[in-house]
């Protein structure tokens, strides 16, 4: 699948030459996942591979995107995602400039619209964006010229999140067809949980979601409408018992749990919570061997993950966090290959 | 300018006098004066109709014309523009200004704007000052300076007890109270309907029960009371339910249906496939409210509308700017332009067999009228008979046309509707007697 060149030169786009261009590549922007095909996301994943080698690196730097600037562009606090993107930027050689809500002309009551533009005008070839509204990245894209990767849009999506989720997935498990994962607890708002659908169900795999019904979003598994457009998210399963869910599980997601949860009477307590959902080193055990534990973060450990299993052998949390870094380069590369090479 | 006029060689259908025939309709000073065939209009100027389909000048019980306050929105004479371009020869002007009509100088100010234009602004009063939702406003005084109905359109009214005792008010003033159906406590801030979209969209969703509970409520209070009751706008189909419930056991209830939320369904927000980078929309200009809903709520609407238990279709026509639509969909204002293209969607759903021509005609002209009550107040109003206003519309039931909002009349080019094909087009709208608008035929 991947073709390992132990390459020593520091010429990055030889380096992820065999895989870094796939001519099928097609998206101008990263929005959503669910315009991605099966071989959209193995290109992502195999480029990230690449890329994995380019940070393996004794000096993990190349000039692939040398040129290009990459504006962070974060209307939400985030300290993974954004620093995750900025080295991605760095090592791949791109000018990356960080841009946040607060302290800049956003305050100022400047129109997303207008942001944008101004953002481009400046010189940004890649707009990297979170925002606590979903879509907002369309409205980006629509008024933009720059390539625009969804960081995170309300509810809607995380595609980088769950493309990492289904690189650390794919190192762990080999090919996904026919395997199993389960998602637990605040799917209804969990933008990690909507993208990882879209991702992990293309892959081939099963999804089973895992919470009480207050926190699962309404119109899974609907049936497909009379005549019009069939919005529905791909088919998963909707489990409320996690003890039953995990049996057999080849892979375990727990989601962040808000501790404002309670306030919407989406649940009574933390502990109870805690107590029918939380990942336990005993519900591990029922699930398949050595099957793998995910979490997005950041975690709150006790709450949806008990703190030996976020930290025990089977856990992939912080590899999942040092993959964030490759996947994000080759976003970056897939979406701007050619951009800067001529300028 | 002369405001006798012989409406010749037509289709007469007046759905509320019974008439479906080749008649011609004379007005003079304004008035119909005569309904027959080959009349002689005895110098009056004449409007041919041959070929064409002759009604009674629509009526709309829910139009925004946000003066004053928002006249960077909508006018009253843009907003009257508009209706003389759909068809609408009376207007019902919705409270919802700055300050709130809640009072009679504000209601004079709007009469005032409209005076001597091309439609009849009839105004619907706040039922509760500056539409605060904690004391009623003076409905009485509001009731003496012309208001129509009372109404605090945009909230439903705030609090069990404020309700009953605004209905139990009304009551005795002989007005219908027409009610925003939604509990912002159920609606939760949604911003679309919830649902199959809301949830891939990653928008925040509001339910239909939010709809529905305050209809029930509603119904109860102002059956106790013995007080009109008018739902604004339904949308879901338990609230269709109930309100066939009620006027099975004899509730004075009556209710009306925007031309949106019979022809689109929530699908309408993520825009039709691939058309848009990454395959979704995020259309802001379906963002109204109530949300666009599901197909079967749809359905039921439409059934509704069919069937009686919906009287009237009215647009909720809500103008706003480019800038109140383009830019987040959570920041978005909800509403919808919907004057100049509803006769348009009623045409596709007759073309489409899902609604008779004379039930399209009737839920524009006497349906409105009877549940107000308009004629207690405009003799006539809503039908074309001797004696009634001379207010017509001559209408092409089967033109095919795309609609472009740059080419409205109104302020407000904010439709979801903006390049889909609508059948049926307004030829010529007659108010009073003088003929203003006339479109390309």
């Amino acid at each position: 699948m991947v073709t390992r060149t132990a390459r020593t030169d520091d010429h990055p786009a030889e380096a992820a030459e065999p895989n870094a261009a796939p001519a099928s590549w097609e998206h101008r922007h990263l929005l959503d996942v669910d315009v991605l095909s099966r071989e959209d996301i193995v290109a992502v994943l195999d480029t990230a591979e690449a890329m994995e080698e380019v940070l393996q690196r004794r000096v993990a730097r190349t000039p692939a995107l040398r040129g290009v600037t990459v504006f962070n562009l974060f209307y939400e606090p985030s300290t993974r995602t954004r620093a995750s993107f900025e080295l991605a930027g760095k090592v791949l050689g791109a000018d990356v400039i960080n841009m946040t809500g607060s302290g800049s002309s956003v305050e100022k009551g400047e129109s997303l619209i207008d942001t944008v533009a101004t953002i481009r005008a400046i010189g940004a070839d890649v707009i990297v964006m979170r925002h606590p509204s979903g879509g907002a990245p369309y409205l980006a894209a629509q008024h933009s010229e720059a390539h625009v990767v969804n960081a995170g849009d309300g509810l809607h999506a995380h595609p980088t999140q769950a493309l990492l989720d289904a690189f650390t997935l794919r190192r762990r498990l080999g090919d996904l067809a026919g395997k199993r994962i389960v998602l637990i607890g605040d799917i209804k708002h969990s933008r990690v949980a909507r993208s990882n659908v879209w991702a992990l169900t293309t892959l081939g795999m099963e999804v089973t979601l895992v919470g009480p019904r207050t926190l699962l979003p309404t119109g899974l598994n609907a049936a497909p409408p009379a005549s019009g457009r069939d919005l529905s998210l791909p088919r998963v399963t909707l489990e409320e018992d996690l003890d039953r869910a995990i049996e057999g599980a080849d892979a375990v997601m727990a989601l962040r749990l808000q501790r404002e949860r309670m306030q919407g009477a989406f649940l009574p307590s933390l502990r109870e919570f805690s107590r029918r959902y939380q990942i336990t080193p005993e519900r591990l055990a029922r699930a398949g061997e050595g099957a793998a534990v995910l979490h997005p973060g950041p975690m709150n450990e006790g709450v949806e993950i008990a703190a030996n299993v976020a930290h025990g052998m089977q856990s992939e949390v912080e590899r999942q966090v040092a993959h964030g870094v490759a996947v994000r380069m080759a976003v970056l590369y897939l979406l701007t290959q050619g951009v800067g090479v001529d300028r | 300018m002369t405001r006798d006029l012989l409406i010749r060689g037509g289709r007469l259908i007046d759905p509320g006098g019974g008439v479906d025939a080749m008649l011609d309709v004379l007005i003079r000073e304004g008035q119909v004066v005569a309904v027959g065939a080959g009349l002689d209009g005895a110098g009056a100027p004449v409007l041919e109709a041959t070929g064409r389909i002759v009604a009674p000048g629509f009526v709309d019980l829910h139009t925004h014309l946000r003066e004053p306050g928002q006249e960077y929105k909508e006018t009253v004479a843009s907003g009257m523009a508009a209706a003389a371009r759909g068809g609408f020869t009376t207007i019902c002007a919705m409270p919802n200004t700055e300050p709130a009509m809640d009072g009679p100088p504000v209601v004079a100010q709007v009469q005032e704007a409209a005076r001597g234009g091309p439609a009849r602004v009839l105004c619907v009063g706040a039922v509760t000052r500056g539409r605060a939702g904690e004391q009623l406003a003076e409905l009485a005084e509001l009731r003496d300076a012309g208001v129509v109905a009372f109404s605090d359109d945009g909230d439903a009214i705030a609090g069990g007890t404020l309700a009953r005792r605004a209905f139990e008010y009304a009551s005795d003033l002989g007005l219908p109270i027409a009610e925003h159906c939604e509990d912002p406590a159920l609606a939760e801030g949604g911003v679309m309907h919830e649902g199959v979209v809301s949830t891939r969209l990653g928008l925040r969703g509001q339910g239909a029960l939010a709809e529905v509970s305050i209809v029930e409520r509603d119904l109860r209070l102002a059956e106790a009371a013995g007080a009109r009751l008018h739902i604004c706008h339904i949308s879901a189909r338990e609230s269709c339910e109930a309100v066939a419930e009620a006027k099975a056991r004899g509730v004075a209830v009556t209710a009306e249906v925007t031309p949106h939320h019979l022809l689109l369904t929530d699908a309408a927000v993520a825009g039709p496939n691939g058309a848009s980078p990454g395959g979704l929309r995020y259309d802001t200009n379906a963002k109204v409210n109530p949300p666009l809903r599901s197909g079967d709520h749809v359905a039921a609407c439409l059934e509704a509308l069919r069937t009686g238990v919906i009287d009237a279709v009215a647009t909720d026509h809500a103008p706003h700017t480019v800038t109140d639509k383009q830019c987040e969909f959570d920041r978005a204002a909800f509403g919808i332009s919907a004057l100049e293209t509803a006769w348009g969607v009623l045409g596709a759903l007759v073309a489409r067999g899902d609604l008779p021509l004379g039930t399209a005609i009737e839920r524009l002209t006497s349906g409105p009228a009877r549940a107000w009550a308009l004629d207690r107040i405009v003799p006539g109003l809503g039908w074309l008979a001797v004696g009634s206003p001379g207010d017509a519309v001559v209408l092409d039931p089967s033109s095919r046309w795309t609609v472009e909002p740059e080419r409205f009349a109104s302020k407000g080019k904010n439709t979801p509707l903006a390049g889909m094909d609508l059948v049926g087009s307004v030829v010529a709208t007659v108010s009073g007697g003088r003929v203003v608008w006339e479109g390309a035929s």
